[in-house]
C-alpha cells in the first residue's frame, strides 16, 4: 500500500519539527513548506524574531534536512496582507479587539496552504498546532477536541475549521505535552528543540500594535475619556491603543480602580468604568462555525471562552438568524470585547464558535 | 507524451558543458598551483588564468588586459557602477542614469549610492519593455557620470539599443555600463565597435560553472580597487584566483560566441513554435515585452487569473523547469519590478511565466510543454 503524503506546515519551530518526526514514525510520506507572509521591510523592521521571517525559513530547511524531507517555500504574502494585516488594522480602527491567528488560520493554513497541498497531489496538511482531532463513528463527524497539556492547548483558535478541513488536518503533536515534543526535537537532533515558542502576533514582534497601525494608516486622533456615567476623566491618545478589560497604562486617577469598559469609534470616547461595569450577562456573535454538528437549531448548555487563555464559562448559546447567536451566561462574564471569538466547549470537545460583535 | 524532465529556465542558470567541464578539472588537482607563486604548477596556472583571460578579452572584441574576474555578475555590476560614482565624485559628478528594470544588481546599487549623495534617474522602459534613446538624451545632464543600461533584460528577455546609448555617452564623455550578463552568447557583442565602457558577464548564464564572472573595463577608465590585500586582477581585486572556474569560463565563453546566429535560429524557431502554441491554445494569455527584439530563447507570458508560484509547482510536478516574476526565495516577495515596469498591475505580474530555452532544448521540449502548459493552466483556473 502507497503511503500516505502529507504535507507539514513547518515554521521552522519546535513542535512543527518534531510534527514531521512523528508523522514519519507513524509511517506516514512527509514534506514540508514554509509560508512567508510578510518581508521584514514590510513590517518596518530590520531584524526580527517571529515566526515567518528569512531566518525561520532557514530553520525550518535546517530541519527538513535533519528529517530527510523535501521542503517548499509558498509566497502568501498577498492573502496574509489582505486577509490578516488589512483586517487586523481596520478591525481595531471600527475599535474591535481581533484575533489575527484565527484569520491566519481560517485563510492561510487551511485555505491557501490547504489548496497548494492538493495541487501538489497531498493528501493531508499536517500543523503543530496543539489541539487533537476525533472521528465520532456514530455520526461520521470529525470533532476537535482540547489538548491534554492545557497550558499549550489552542484549539481556541482553530474553532473555524469546516469538516473537510478537518478531515484533511493531521495535528501529530495534538496529543502529546509540549514536554515531550521538545524532548522528540533534542532526541533527533532538531535545531530549534530550545528555541523559545513564537510570540502572539508574529508581524508585530515588538507588541508595539498601535505603532504598527499608525503607520499604516497614520496617527489617531486623541479624544475624551469619560466615566460610565458622563463625567469626564481625561484625555485619550487614540482608541487603538485600549482595550476592553484594560486597566493599566490609561493614565487618569480616581478614587477607586478604572477599567476600560468600551469604546465609542464614532464618538472617538473611551468609556472607563468600575470593576462591575465590566461584566456582561450576555453577547451575540456573527459568522458562526460549528464542529460539533452541522448547525445550532436549539438552544445548547456548554461553556463560553471569551479570550484565547480563560476559564471557560456555563453558559446557554442559542441560534439567531444569519448563522448568529446569543450566548447567555449563568453568571456575569467579565470583558467580554468585540472581534475577540467566542469558542464553545462542551467537556473538552469544540462546539463552534464565532466573533463577538 | 510520456512524463520528461525539460530544463527551461537557462536564465536563471545553464548546465556545465563538457568543453568548460575538461578545461576547469586539471586545475583542481594536477595544476592546482597558486598562480602568484614562482614554481612550475604556479606557472602552469598563472599561464591557464591568462589564457582565459585572453579568450573572454577575445569574445568581447576587448583587450587582455581590460577584463577583471569576479565571482559572479551581480559582483561585477556593483563594482562596476560603484567605481563609476566614486570617480566621477572626485570631478564633482554625482549624477547617475540607468533603468528601472535593471537587475537589482544595479538598482541596489543606485539606491545605496543615492543615500550617499547621489543622483539618479531611472529611465522607464516603454510598454514593449524598450528604452527610448531620447529618454537617455533627456535625462544627460552636465554631471552625469555614469549610463548603465542592461544589454538584454532577464526577465523579458528584451534587447536595449546599447550601442545607439554608449554612442550618446560618447559624445557627452559619460561613461556607459551595460549588464550583460543575459546577452553574452546570444547577441554579436563588440565592445570596441559598440563603444562600451564597462561590461559585466556572468560564467554560470553560459555553460561556465557558478562563482566566476567577469568585468571588462576600458583601458583608460579609472577602475577603483574593489578588494585591498594584493595583486591579482591588476591590484584592483585582491585574493587569490578562481583559476579553475575562470579556464572554464574562458573555453565555455569562447563556445558561446561562436556561431551565434545559426544557433539563435535554431533556438528562435524553438521560441517562436512556443510563443505560437501557447497563445493559441491558451485564452487570457499575453506575451509580455516585444515579440521580437528579444532574447532567442526568452518567453515570458502573464496568464489572467494563474499565480505564477503554483503554476511553477504543477510545472514541477510534470519535469518542466521554469521561472515566475514573483520569485519567493528573494528577500522581497512583491511583484516583479521589471513586469510592473512595462505597465503590467500586481496580479498580471505575479501570474507570470518565464520560460527560457536554449540549443539543449529539442523540438520534443517543446512539443511537451505545448501538452502539459495549457492543461495546467486549465486546472488552476477551474480551482478559482
Amino acid at each position: 500500500m502507497d503511503k500516505k503524503r502529507v504535507l507539514v506546515a513547518m515554521s521552522g519551530g519546535v513542535d512543527s519539527s518534531a510534527a514531521v518526526r512523528l508523522l514519519q514514525s507513524q509511517g506516514y510520506e512527509c514534506a514540508g513548506a514554509t509560508m512567508r507572509l510578510y518581508s521584514n521591510e514590510d513590517i518596518s523592521i530590520s531584524k526580527s524574531k517571529t515566526c515567518c521571517s528569512l531566518d525561520d525559513t532557514t530553520d525550518a530547511k535546517l530541519a527538513a534536512l535533519k528529517l530527510g524531507v523535501e521542503h517548499y517555500v509558498f509566497n502568501f504574502s498577498e492573502e496574509f496582507s489582505q486577509k490578516v494585516i488589512d483586517h487586523f488594522v481596520s478591525s481595531y480602527l471600527c475599535g474591535k479587539t481581533p484575533n489575527p491567528c484565527i484569520e491566519c488560520n481560517k485563510h492561510l493554513k487551511f485555505g491557501s496552504f490547504l489548496a497548494r497541498a492538493r495541487l501538489l497531489g497531498f493528501e493531508y496538511i499536517a500543523t503543530g498546532h496543539y489541539a487533537v482531532r476525533e472521528l465520532d463513528e456514530k455520526s461520521g463527524r470529525w470533532l476537535l477536541k482540547r489538548s491534554p497539556d492545557i497550558n499549550k492547548d489552542q484549539s481556541y483558535v482553530l474553532y473555524n475549521m469546516t469538516q473537510d478541513e478537518l478531515a484533511h488536518t493531521l495535528f501529530p503533536c495534538g496529543g502529546l505535552e509540549k514536554e515531550r515534543i521538545r524532548e522528540i526535537a533534542l532526541e533527533n537532533g532538531l535545531v530549534n528543540a530550545n528555541k523559545p515558542d513564537s510570540q502572539d502576533i508574529c508581524f508585530i514582534p515588538d507588541g508595539d500594535h498601535a505603532g504598527f497601525i499608525e503607520q499604516r494608516v497614520g496617527v489617531q486622533p486623541s479624544g475624551d475619556i469619560l466615566l460610565t456615567d458622563g463625567s469626564r476623566l481625561g484625555t485619550h491618545r487614540g482608541l487603538i491603543r485600549y482595550t476592553v478589560g484594560q486597566r493599566r497604562g490609561v493614565g487618569v486617577s480616581y478614587s477607586e480602580p478604572l477599567f476600560v469598559v468600551s469604546k465609542d469609534v464614532e464618538k472617538n470616547t473611551l468609556i472607563l468604568g468600575t470593576k462591575d461595569k465590566l461584566y456582561s450577562n450576555s453577547l451575540t456573535a456573527k459568522d458562526c462555525n460549528f464542529i460539533l454538528f452541522d448547525k445550532l437549531d436549539a438552544p445548547y448548555r456548554c461553556k463560553a471562552q471569551t479570550r484565547y487563555h480563560q476559564t471557560p464559562a456555563d453558559c446557554t448559546v442559542s441560534p439567531l438568524p444569519d448563522g448568529r447567536v446569543l450566548c447567555e451566561f449563568d453568571e456575569p462574564h467579565r470583558a467580554v470585547s468585540r472581534g475577540q471569538a467566542v469558542v464553545f466547549y462542551d467537556g473538552d470537545y469544540v462546539v463552534g464558535g464565532g466573533e463577538i460583535e | 507524451m510520456e512524463k520528461r524532465f525539460v530544463y527551461a529556465d537557462n536564465a536563471a542558470t545553464t548546465r556545465v558543458s563538457e568543453n568548460a567541464l575538461k578545461a576547469m578539472l586539471p586545475f583542481l588537482q594536477e595544476s592546482f598551483g597558486n598562480p602568484s607563486s614562482l614554481y612550475s604548477v604556479g606557472r602552469k596556472a598563472a599561464a591557464a588564468l591568462l589564457d582565459a583571460r585572453k579568450k573572454v578579452a577575445e569574445a568581447l572584441g576587448a583587450d587582455t588586459k581590460e577584463i577583471y574576474f569576479t565571482s559572479c555578475g551581480s559582483e561585477a555590476d556593483n563594482w562596476a557602477v560603484r567605481s563609476a560614482a566614486f570617480e566621477g565624485a572626485k570631478k564633482g559628478k554625482r549624477h547617475i542614469i540607468t533603468s528601472a528594470f535593471e537587475h537589482h544588481a544595479v538598482l541596489r546599487t543606485c539606491a545605496f549610492l543615492e543615500g550617499q549623495g547621489f543622483e539618479v534617474t531611472y529611465i522607464s522602459p516603454d510598454s514593449r519593455g524598450l528604452i527610448d534613446l531620447a529618454d537617455v538624451k533627456r535625462a544627460v545632464r552636465e554631471d552625469t557620470c555614469l549610463v548603465s543600461v542592461m544589454y538584454a533584460n532577464n526577465e523579458i528577455g528584451t534587447i536595449q539599443p546599447a550601442a545607439e546609448i554608449a554612442a550618446v555617452c560618447k559624445e557627452k564623455n559619460i561613461l556607459f555600463h551595460t549588464d550583460a550578463v543575459q546577452a553574452v552568447g546570444h547577441i554579436d557583442i563588440n565592445v570596441k565597435k559598440q563603444g562600451i565602457d564597462m561590461l559585466s558577464l556572468s560564467g554560470h548564464k553560459l555553460h561556465a560553472p557558478k562563482g566566476i564572472g567577469a568585468l571588462y573595463v576600458r583601458s583608460g577608465v579609472e577602475l577603483s580597487p574593489l578588494i585591498f590585500g594584493g595583486p591579482q586582477e591588476r591590484g584592483r581585486r585582491a585574493g587569490t584566483e578562481n583559476v579553475a572556474s575562470a579556464v572554464a569560463l574562458g573555453a565555455a565563453i569562447t563556445d558561446a560566441v561562436t556561431g551565434i546566429a545559426q544557433r539563435s535560429a535554431a533556438v528562435m524557431q524553438m521560441r517562436e513554435r512556443l510563443i505560437d502554441g501557447l497563445l493559441s491554445a491558451v485564452e487570457g494569455v499575453r506575451l509580455n515585452g516585444d515579440r521580437y527584439i528579444r532574447l532567442d530563447g526568452n518567453v515570458n507570458l502573464s496568464f489572467d487569473g494563474i499565480e505564477g508560484e503554483s503554476l511553477l509547482l504543477m510545472l514541477d510536478m510534470e519535469g518542466i523547469c521554469a521561472s515566475s516574476g514573483s520569485a519567493c526565495e528573494s528577500a522581497s516577495l512583491d511583484a516583479s519590478h521589471v513586469l510592473k515596469s512595462i505597465g503590467l498591475d500586481d496580479r498580471a505580474a505575479k501570474g507570470s511565466l518565464r520560460l527560457t530555452i536554449n540549443e539543449e532544448n529539442t523540438q520534443e521540449d517543446i512539443d511537451y510543454i505545448l501538452e502539459r502548459l495549457p492543461a495546467i493552466v486549465a486546472r488552476l483556473r477551474a480551482l478559482r
